[in-house]
């Protein structure tokens, strides 16, 4: 089993390396001079290649992408061409703004999820059931933008006026400061991800209430409570791990949307920001951020997915 | 509406029985005849749309009709004084095209090399799929962003970067699917008659996992919508002066309370599309799950 852990450890570490080869190459590909673009057009040519020199462009394209590499390694993300300063001081505090959102919505969605999943499945085709699975439904075809407008117009403008539908923490205050400001985002990105849990929770789970093990336990005379908690939902982790885990690398992607829609001083604003600004550094680290905690919540889902099977449990005993 | 006329069109040389029985299933759901009506009456809104708005309104929708916030017309005007109706009206149109070239480019990309990797097997399927797990570590989202950085926000770019991150996904249930039918014997007994591979993707193995497929047309249909919508709505998507849901959600919000009709018009049409092609995705998939089943027993 733990060599099963260390090869699909081994297999992340490879992604993550194909997915920065694959960030850099978005560098190369942008038309223009960057020298040029941060110099303005009336630039004189010694100024541009003193530049160039020092921005390291002159360097072959394998140094230029292990520099970048190192500097990754070294916490140094690189200069943003809009602030001119170093990316990592522009995302040193959106970062953690952004961590809030998403453990917040995290811890929520997970639980609701799982715990509407699984009532929806013992009580397959009644009301309860084909409620949860319609309005679910329903809400997973949503973008998360239509969902954030929805919750503005209920809660924040025209009909009751509860919640702020901006964030009103001015900058350097950490956004915590101010609770209510967290509402409407969280409710959103719960309401992104719920859906998509539950239903996977609920199609686990008809499996395994359906299986020869539970009905075993049924006929034995084991109370339905105890079949649920002992017999039914430990098999059921494995494969909901899997989905969960998608949904909270989704939420890191979600988060950008929910983010602008918001004005919430996150990564996600700055992303967008740097995208309209062609700010390429910025979009880089972000991107490569974003896609380092979906590999890492990906990696566990999977080391949970072995840990909770029974048949990998017993061969790694033989 | 196309939604379901779509799969019909590019499932030629099939038995035409295999075809209408799995929509004969899907359509006793009520999640069909929902979807479809919903799905139908915001197509024709996209569609209609264009030649409707100039009529309401008398003028074209990127002209000014007069002061802002002005109760001119159905829904009055915008913060710059536009016909609230008339954008509107035309502002489906692009959304729907952008979405619908890039769940095809998606799909078709997808499902050719699921079902080579599914077919052939070995180094080409080990090579295929773990390009598809570097490809799946981004959120499709981040990835459009990142392209748009570099490249700009053109038309055509949506649609590429939205298909080809669509095709990585529709490639997995392709393959899966494929996986199932491969060592069949009608696959066999072709593979003896030497016929060669490519047409046997086409003509055995095409056929057989056309339900899977289906469901992933609806699906890549929802995605569709809410990336380019949500692109849109980010202001790095269809670009103005063009009348477009999304980018009007982000134009009007600052007035919501002013002018609601500028948010909740393009917002509920979003919503019943996206809800519309969902409904039918999952009738499909109820129905071939169906299908399955009873072929197990």
């Amino acid at each position: 089993m733990s060599r099963m852990i260390l090869r699909r450890l081994l297999v992340s570490l490879v992604v993550l390396w194909l997915v920065s080869l694959l960030v850099f190459v978005a560098t190369l590909l942008l038309p223009g001079d960057p020298a040029r673009a941060i110099l303005g057009q009336q630039a004189t040519p010694e100024r541009i290649s003193a530049l160039r020199h020092q921005l390291h462009l002159d360097d072959p394209v394998w140094k230029r992408y292990l520099d970048w590499l190192g500097g990754l390694f070294t916490g140094d993300l690189g200069t943003s061409t809009s602030t001119q300063g170093p990316v990592t001081a522009l995302l040193g505090d959106r970062i953690s703004a952004s961590l809030v959102l998403l453990v917040l919505a995290a811890v929520l969605a997970v639980p609701i999820g799982l715990a509407l999943g699984t009532w929806s499945s013992v009580r397959r085709g009644r009301a309860t059931d084909q409620t949860i699975s319609g309005v679910s439904l329903v809400i997973a075809a949503l973008p998360e933008f239509v969902i954030g407008v929805a919750l503005i117009v209920l809660f924040s403008t025209t009909v009751f006026k509860l919640f702020p539908s901006v964030t009103l923490t001015t900058p350097g205050e950490p956004v915590w400061r101010q609770p209510a400001q967290l509402v409407l985002p969280v409710v959103t990105l719960v309401l992104v991800v719920t859906p998509y849990i539950a239903r996977m929770m609920r199609a686990t789970m008809n499996e395994v209430l359906d299986s020869g093990y539970v009905e075993m336990a049924r006929l034995k005379g084991v109370p339905e409570r105890v079949v649920l908690r002992r017999h039914a939902l430990p098999h059921a982790v494995g494969p909901v791990a899997q989905v969960v885990a998608i949904q909270l690398a989704w939420l890191t992607g979600g988060v950008v949307v929910v983010e602008f829609l918001f004005r919430y001083p996150g990564i996600g604003q700055a992303l967008i920001d740097a995208v309209a600004k062609r700010d390429v550094a910025v979009v880089q680290a972000v991107t490569l951020l974003i896609a380092a905690v979906y590999i890492v919540v990906n990696l566990l889902a999977d080391v949970v997915g072995i840990l909770a099977n029974p048949r990998l449990r017993t061969e790694a005993g033989r | 509406m196309t939604a379901v006329e779509i799969p019909r069109a590019d499932a030629e040389g099939e038995p035409p029985t295999h075809h209408s029985g799995l929509f004969r299933t899907a359509w006793a759901f009520p999640q069909a005849k929902i979807g479809t009506a919903l799905t139908a009456l915001v197509v024709l809104v996209a569609v209609l749309g264009p030649w409707l708005g100039p009529l309401v309104a008398g003028h074209e929708p990127t002209e000014f009709a007069g002061k802002p916030f002005k109760p001119v017309g159905i829904a009055g005007t915008d913060g710059l004084g536009r016909d609230v109706l008339s954008r509107f009206l035309a502002g489906g149109t692009t959304l729907l095209l952008y979405a619908v070239l890039a769940t095809a480019l998606g799909i078709v990309l997808g499902a050719l090399l699921g079902m080579i990797a599914g077919y052939r097997g070995g180094l080409l399927d080990s090579l295929l799929m773990r390009a598809n797990d570097v490809l799946l570590s981004f959120p499709q989202l981040v990835i459009a962003l990142l392209a748009i950085a570099v490249i700009g926000p053109k038309g055509w770019l949506l649609v590429l970067i939205i298909g080809l991150t669509h095709a990585p996904r529709t490639a997995l249930v392709a393959r899966q699917a494929t996986v199932a039918v491969r060592d069949h014997d009608y696959i066999r007994a072709a593979e003896m008659y030497a016929v060669p591979r490519g047409q046997i993707l086409v003509q055995e193995i095409l056929p057989n996992i056309t339900g899977p497929l289906m469901v992933e047309i609806g699906l890549r249909l929802t995605y569709s919508i809410g990336y380019i919508a949500s692109l849109s709505f980010l202001g790095l998507g269809i670009q103005p002066p063009t009348a477009d849901w999304g980018l009007m959600i982000n134009e009007n919000r600052i007035a919501l309370v002013v002018q609601p009709w500028g948010v909740l018009l393009p917002v509920l049409a979003i919503a019943l599309l996206a809800v519309g092609t969902n409904l039918l995705a999952d009738s499909l998939a109820s129905a071939a799950a169906g299908r399955t089943r009873e072929t197990r027993s």
